[in-house]
């Protein structure tokens, strides 16, 4: 049995302590040992960005990291998004544009348009191509998830 | 993954004497983004994992003082993308650290471990040599400086010994105008590992310095001292000759999936005279403001 670390965090603004395997990743472990399936499997090599998560207000491939790396941070997941049964403005725009068609890659894009919109409430294209230049979409709705960043921009400035 | 120990010291020299506790089966954690995949892949099967990330003396990650910028051991490529002073006078590390990866691996990964790595395609391992980067190394003896070029050995191997860590990169500006540039060639945009690196920088004595990489066991630094590279109306012939020279030992590997030698060598030629042109402009636009 790998040796287990006992880390105390912030998921999703609730503070949790609990046992980690030093050899899991954070992936594994927000999916498996927390329930947390928001954040998906893909790639597992930093290519997709469908594990992207934020950790301290930085969006980070949660596939790339060891659990036991998120002591004493502030973890943020997709699941962290919403309010109180309320999708937040930029999930709104991802639904009502059609931003998902299969829906693998979004809480990954999600993760990214929202660590953008925290560090700059008014993105160009640009900046949200780069922001997302992470984040593959298999399904190739590129065009429909960069607009939808966009519009949540806008109503966050309203 | 197979199972380790998982040891995260709180200061350098906890991080020495916990290296040298753990035998030579140990890996070096910063940022993690090419060793959690080896791990998991199993091709990296350490017992003791030293994770670098809460050693005091590594923060702040980048400090200039005066004319030299250290880069900590914990400096991600994100941190090196953003800073000012860097973009100013070392514009080709910034050209290179900005093309690693994704943002989401920028924000993890470090300088350093491009290095420490060892890969012969690591991005910024041209630049660093260009600039003449030391990289300071800590181990149970003291402390010790090393030049970048005699640091980097071959794939996966670099001068570090058994209990060593290497703690920093240091740059000093270049005492005379300097014009750099970077340029790399993927299969394509995003995401991707690079078929040939190479940092040209072109002074104002007419001494031209080429690093490339990707074409061979490591990254290799020539200089040349014609003047033909750094002379905008050089003869098409002479300047084919001088970088026949620069890149005479370029091996590229017939192993490679991203690309096939010849395609490199040709690329090598292609990306010099790119990056040779970019460099002198900014030459000319660096005596132009001072
Ligand atoms: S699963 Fe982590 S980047 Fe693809
Ligand atoms: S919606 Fe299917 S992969 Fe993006």
């Amino acid at each position: 049995m790998s040796e287990t670390i006992h880390i105390e965090t912030t998921i999703n603004g609730r503070d949790r302590a609990f046992e980690v395997a030093a050899n899991l990743t954070l992936l594994d472990v927000l999916r498996d040992q927390l329930g947390l399936t928001g954040s998906k499997e893909c790639c597992v090599v930093g290519e997709c960005g469908a594990c992207t998560v934020i950790m301290d207000g930085i969006p980070m491939n949660s596939c790339l990291m060891l659990a036991v790396e998120i002591d004493g941070r502030d973890v943020i997941t997709v699941e962290g998004l919403a309010t109180d049964g309320h999708l937040n403005a930029l999930q709104q725009a991802f639904l009502d544009l059609s931003a998902p068609q299969c829906g693998f890659c979004i809480p990954g894009q999600l993760m990214s348009a929202h660590a953008l919109l925290q560090r700059n409430s008014d993105p160009t294209i640009d900046d949200v191509n780069e922001a997302l230049g992470g984040n593959l979409c298999r399904c190739a709705g590129y065009l429909q998830i960069t607009e939808a960043v966009m519009v949540a921009a806008k109503a966050g400035k309203e | 993954m197979k199972e380790f120990s998982y040891e995260r010291p709180e200061s350098l020299d906890e991080a020495i004497r916990v290296l040298a506790a753990s035998g030579s089966d140990v890996e070096i954690l910063a940022g993690g983004t090419d060793l959690v995949i080896a791990m998991r892949d199993r091709y990296r099967e350490p017992t003791v994992v030293v994770d670098l990330k809460r050693i005091a003396e590594f923060y702040p990650s980048l400090v200039w003082d005066g004319d030299t910028v250290t880069l900590s051991a914990t400096a991600t490529m994100t941190e090196v993308v953003d800073d000012e002073g860097i973009n100013r006078h070392f514009p080709a590390l910034a050209e290179a650290a900005v093309v690693v990866g994704s943002v989401q691996i920028r924000n993890r990964a470090t300088l350093l471990g491009n290095i420490c790595n060892g890969s012969p395609a690591a991005d910024t391992a041209p630049p660093l040599l260009v600039y003449d980067a030391i990289v300071v190394v800590a181990g149970p003896a003291g402390i010790r400086r090393v030049a970048i070029d005699d640091f980097i050995v071959g794939p996966g191997r670099t001068n570090l010994q058994d209990g060593e860590i290497a703690i920093a990169l240091e740059l000093t500006v270049p005492s005379r105008p300097l014009g750099s540039a970077y340029e790399r060639m993927t299969r394509r945009r995003g995401t991707d590992l690079a078929s040939v690196t190479l940092c040209a920088a072109v002074d104002d004595a007419g001494i031209t310095r080429v690093a490339f990489g990707s074409v061979g066991p490591r990254a290799w630094l020539r200089v040349d001292e014609t003047g033909v590279l750094a002379d905008p109306d050089a003869p098409a012939e002479a300047r084919a000759a001088v970088f026949e020279g620069i890149f005479a030992d370029a091996s590229p590997s017939v192993k490679s999936l991203r690309a096939s030698p010849d395609y490199r060598r040709a690329m090598l030629r292609v990306l010099g005279a790119r990056a040779v042109g970019r460099a002198r402009g900014r030459l000319a636009e660096v005596r132009g403001v001072s």
